[in-house]
Formats: C-alpha cells, sequence, structure tokens
C-alpha cells in the first residue's frame, strides 16, 4: 500500500486539496466525531454524579458532586444484573453459532454451480427478500404455532437467518473458493460436509468473521424480541432490563433487602444514576471491541454488492 | 458476462442424474431449509388471519381456531382504511422514509468524498472510528442519551436555555420540534457507518483514473464531478433500491424508544404502522384488523421494491438489483 503511495507521490502530490480546505475538512470532521461520542461521555458523567448534585442542577457535564453510588447500588442488585448479563451473553453465543453454521451451510450450496436443486432453493432465499408475512403473522406463528413464548429460542431463532447473509456468503463462496480444490478432494472421497468443514471453512475466514459479527451485534443489540415474547424476569435480558426500567425504575427492586417495604428501598434509590449506569455497562464493552471489528462491517456490504 | 457463458455451457453438459453429491448438499441445505419454513413461509400462509374474523373457540388450539373463523373477505382492510389513523401513519410512515433515504445519499456520499481528501490518512481512520461508533447502540440505549439532553428538569438543552434566559421546553409533550428531532437522530445513528461504505467504494476506484485528470488539467472539483461520483452510482443506486423496498415500514427503535414509547403528545408526528401494529398487539384490538395493516405493509413493500428495480432495469439494465 505504502509503496504505490510513494510511486504516485509526485504527481499526486499537485493533487492535493488546498491547506485551508484540508483544515476545514478537518475541523467538520472533529465536529463530527464529537457528536458521535459526546452522548456516550455524557451519559457517563451522569452515572458517576451524585445524586443530589443531580437532583440542584440537573445533568451536568462538569457536576459539582461525584459519587459511585449508582454503580455500588447495581452491585447490590447483582443477582439480576449479572442474570440479565448470562441471558445477554448465552443468547449472543448460541445466536451467533446457530447462524452463522445455517447461513454458511446454505451459502456454500447455493454457492455449488451442478447442485440440481440450486433453482428451487434460490427462490427460498429469494422470496423472502421482496416479501414477508409481516408482523402479526410471525408474532402468532412463534407464539402460538411453535409455542416459542417465554422460551430462550424466541430470543435466538427468529433472528439466526437473514436472506442478506445467505446471498453475502454464497458470493464470497462462488469468486473465492475455487472450483478445482473442491473437484480434487471429491475425487479423493471425501463427502461435501467434509468438504465443507475442513476445505472450506479454514479458507473462508473472512466471511465467517463478518457474518458472525454482524449476528453477535444484533444478538447483543436486541430488545424487540424480548418485549415480544419474554415476561419472565429469568429471561431477561441488558437490553430488555434497560427497556423495563426505562417504564419503571422499580423493576429493579424486586426483592428489597432487610425489611424495607419496596417503597422505603426505591426512595432510597439513585434512579438517575442507575438508569445511566446500566447503559453504560451495555455500551462500555461494545465501545472498547468495535474498532477491532470495524473493517468487517465493510468487507461484508462490499462483498454483498457484488452481484452474484 | 464470461461467468454467465460458462454457465451456460455448465447446462449443456449438466448430468440428468441425481448423484451422491446432491444427496449430500441436500442434507447440508436441510436445516436452513426447516429455518425458512418455519420462520419465513409459514408466517407468510400466517396472512390469512388478515381476511378472517378471529374466534377462540374454547378449549381448542390456536390452528383450529383460525381454521374454523369465519372469512370475512376484505372487511378488516375496510374497517382500517376508514379509521383516521391510517392517514397520519401512512403520512408519518413514507415521509419520514423519503428524508431518510434522500439524507442517508446526499449526507454521506458528500462526507465520504469529504474525508477521502483529507491529507492525513491516520486522522481520517480516527474519524472514522468515531463516527461509526453510533452504528453500534441499539434504539433503547439510544433513547436514554436523548433523554440526557431533552429531559424536561434535568436535560442539559434546558439546562442551557435557562442559562439564556428562556423558557424550558416540555420536549416530550411538543409535538412541533419532534420531526426535526426524529430526523437528526436518525441521521447520527446511520451517517457514520454509510459514510464509510461509500468510502470503500471510493478507495476501490482506480489511481489512474485521477492521474490522467490531473494530465489533462482537470481541477478537484473536475475530479470528484467525473471520476468519483460516477464511480459511486453503482452502490448508490442498490442504496436506493434497498431502502425503497422498505418505504412503508419504519425503525421501529426510533419511532418508539426515542420518543420513549409514542406518547399521545406525539401521536400525530411519531406514530408509523409499525409502532401502531406493536401497540395493537401488546393491547386488546382485534388481531384481524392489525393483521391487515401488515398484509398491506408486505403487499405495498412487495410491489415498491420490484417497481423500483423495473424503472433503474428501464433506464439502466446493468444497475438492478433483481
Amino acid at each position: 500500500m505504502k509503496k504505490t503511495f510513494k510511486n504516485q507521490e509526485p504527481i499526486m502530490k499537485l493533487n492535493r486539496i488546498k491547506q485551508p480546505t484540508n483544515i476545514l475538512f478537518n475541523i467538520i470532521f472533529i465536529i463530527l466525531s464529537l457528536v458521535s461520542i459526546i452522548p456516550f461521555v455524557f451519559v457517563f458523567i451522569i452515572s458517576i454524579t451524585s445524586e443530589t448534585s443531580i437532583r440542584k442542577f440537573g445533568y451536568r457535564f462538569f457536576p459539582k458532586e461525584l459519587s459511585m453510588i449508582a454503580y455500588e447500588f447495581l452491585w447490590n442488585e447483582k443477582d439480576i444484573i449479572i442474570n440479565a448479563l448470562g441471558i445477554s451473553v448465552l443468547v449472543t453465543v448460541v445466536g451467533t453459532l446457530v447462524g452463522v453454521i445455517l447461513t454458511t451451510a446454505l451459502g456454500y450450496v447455493l454457492s455449488r454451480p451442478n447442485y440440481k436443486l440450486k433453482g428451487f432453493l434460490t427462490w427460498v432465499v429469494f422470496i423472502p427478500m421482496v416479501f414477508n408475512g409481516g408482523m402479526v403473522a410471525s408474532y402468532v406463528v412463534n407464539a402460538n404455532i411453535l409455542g416459542l413464548k417465554n422460551s430462550i429460542w424466541a430470543l435466538i431463532l427468529p433472528l439466526a437467518v437473514s436472506s442478506f447473509n445467505v446471498v453475502i456468503c454464497k458470493t464470497f463462496f462462488r469468486t473465492t473458493v475455487p472450483d478445482s480444490i473442491i473437484e480434487s478432494a471429491k475425487i479423493d472421497g471425501a463427502s461435501q460436509l467434509n468438504i465443507f468443514a475442513r476445505i472450506v471453512v479454514p479458507i473462508s475466514k473472512p466471511v465467517f468473521a463478518t457474518i458472525g459479527l454482524f449476528l453477535t451485534f444484533a444478538y447483543l443489540n436486541d430488545w424487540f424480541q424480548s418485549s415480544l415474547y419474554i415476561t419472565n424476569s429469568r429471561l431477561t435480558s441488558l437490553q430488555a432490563l434497560l427497556n423495563n426500567i426505562q417504564k419503571n425504575i422499580e423493576y429493579l427492586a424486586n426483592n428489597p433487602s432487610a425489611g424495607l417495604s419496596i417503597q422505603q428501598y426505591v426512595s432510597q434509590m439513585p434512579t438517575e444514576g442507575v438508569r445511566m449506569a446500566i447503559a453504560v455497562v451495555i455500551v462500555l464493552p461494545i465501545a472498547c471491541a468495535y474498532p477491532f471489528f470495524q473493517k468487517y462491517f465493510v468487507t461484508g456490504l462490499t462483498i454483498g454488492a457484488v452481484k452474484g | 458476462m464470461s461467468e454467465k457463458i460458462e454457465e451456460n455451457k455448465r447446462r449443456k453438459v449438466k448430468r440428468k442424474k441425481w448423484t451422491r453429491d446432491d444427496t449430500e448438499l441436500t442434507l447440508l441445505a436441510i436445516p436452513t431449509f426447516v429455518w425458512y419454513i418455519l420462520f419465513s413461509f409459514l408466517p407468510m400462509f400466517g396472512v390469512i388471519i388478515a381476511f378472517k374474523r378471529y374466534q377462540i373457540f374454547p378449549g381448542k388450539s390456536f390452528l383450529y381456531n383460525i381454521i374454523h373463523s369465519e372469512w370475512v373477505g376484505f372487511d378488516n382492510f375496510e374497517y382500517l382504511i376508514k379509521s383516521k389513523s391510517l392517514y397520519i401513519l401512512l403520512r408519518n410512515t413514507i415521509g419520514y422514509n423519503i428524508v431518510f433515504i434522500v439524507l442517508g445519499i446526499v449526507i454521506p456520499v458528500t462526507l465520504a468524498i469529504m474525508i477521502s481528501l483529507i491529507y492525513s490518512k491516520r486522522k481520517s481512520k480516527v474519524y472514522q472510528t468515531a463516527m461509526f461508533f453510533p452504528h453500534f447502540l441499539s434504539w433503547v440505549v439510544v433513547s436514554y442519551f436523548v433523554y440526557a439532553f431533552l429531559s424536561y428538569d434535568k436535560g442539559i438543552i434546558n439546562t442551557v436555555l435557562e442559562v439564556f434566559g428562556k423558557e424550558p421546553v416540555q420536549w416530550y409533550m411538543e409535538s412541533k420540534y419532534w420531526p426535526f428531532i426524529l430526523i437528526f437522530m436518525n441521521s447520527w445513528k446511520t451517517t457514520g457507518y454509510a459514510t464509510v461504505v461509500y468510502l470503500a467504494s471510493i478507495t476501490g476506484i482506480d489511481p489512474s483514473l485521477y492521474e490522467a485528470a490531473v494530465v489533462d488539467g482537470a481541477t478537484k472539483w473536475q475530479q470528484v464531478k467525473n471520476i468519483t461520483l460516477p464511480s459511486l452510482k453503482p452502490i448508490v443506486i442498490m442504496m436506493f433500491i434497498l431502502n425503497t423496498g422498505k418505504i412503508f415500514y419504519s425503525d421501529f427503535g426510533l419511532f418508539y424508544q426515542v420518543t420513549r414509547g409514542v406518547p399521545a403528545s406525539l401521536y400525530n408526528v411519531s406514530s408509523t404502522i409499525d409502532t401502531y401494529v406493536y401497540n395493537a398487539l401488546l393491547s386488546s384490538t382485534p388481531i384481524g384488523m392489525t393483521s391487515a395493516a401488515t398484509v398491506f405493509q408486505s403487499v405495498a413493500c412487495c410491489i415498491t421494491i420490484l417497481l423500483a428495480n423495473w424503472i433503474v432495469k428501464k433506464i439502466d439494465s446493468d444497475y438492478a438489483i433483481i
């Protein structure tokens, strides 16, 4: 990359934008970057502002008084938080695994040019892209016919496959896995399952990373499935917890400690800080991790853009 | 093109017999196929609820209830059309989507071109990463961010207004501000991602094109107009078709979470087909009518995406996606 850049340097140096324009563009992007990041910083500051300071002055960027009470409170309620975290992690891990397997398997099958049912399966994948039964019909089928209400599978299965991801996989396998490798493996007597698992998977890491990350973030950020199908508090994920708390903060105070009534307990709660603290608990891991995965999100889309 | 010819050749020599290979591939495809049947095609038959008056027969299964409910033809749709809310729902859903589609192309394309022209590649990476951040947040989390700014008694905007001696605003009660807030929040969340995607296609443009342009004495602006923009056309058109296909759908999280559950005061400006259906689903509204709304949505979308694709195909068949 650097080498080619050097070769072009003499001619391309003339082709740069003017210095003042460059400065102007930089300033615009610094502002846009700050606009993207600052709300999170602000919410973090609120979560470590003391409750009295919030009551007196409202939310401030530079609070008069700091306190960790919101996080201490969350620590005391760690049963609920850890349970929700556990559900989130479980759903994300299982969902991503199931989703990646289902998506790539069909993508691989569709990428085989001589497969007899290729045309039929292509339609199976294509039709849902332009037509679907709609939210009500899906809800009715999932809740009443498949019996997924209050089941952890309601959070996992409906999100596992999307036609868009299948097409990305199909295009990737079609364009990057050479037919000759597969043919020679077949001559050696390997079954298609073997070929897929032993040959195709190891040389297709980028597409697995892409689909895996799409799914990971979809599961991690999902609250919608939960709000439709889950009423059992043992199955509440972190996002769903945050969603429920938005409606009433008392949700957290399910089992107040040592002889306090719920009202007393709630009145002692650092309510403002706690809401924001949970948001921080959700976002912080994402904020730390996403810069490393960012590039896969773009490659995924550009692979999909190639007509297959 | 060459792929197509090859494929035609293959078709000619296609073996007629079902081989072991086909069996193995079918086995590999079956789990996903079952998923499609259960979660995509079964709901498609669920649309018949919209043409029935759903009745509950005590002690019977749901399937039995559907099958034995009375057919009512288009009654549910008629009821939906007569209710006043349909006009508002359609206006909001389509109106916001048109604004989102236009801004979702104009702003990111402009920013992508600008960011590609910045001298320092390292700085440009930092900006991209920062602007990408909102893409990874759920609307639930974002709604808390918004609340920190808009809360009546504690929000930072009202605090600032008071410093300037202005009256604080009941943000979640005043509908006139919300079209702007919703449009701003949608841009806030989606611009970074779209910018990076368009930038990826800009970096893929052959640099010799620009070199030739420089030799010919083209200005930077002429290069953008005659090289960069035409090169972006395919991906812009693809995004356009995909988004037009979703014009009857709304980003449920945006409208539901950011407004904190579509309060009555904001109903006129922030309710869309999806928020309507969601609220109806979790309340006691007859399921046939709710279902009619979603069937209408699916059919309308199906027509729009095919239409958009057809129009693009008429203009230039290379750019159509189907």
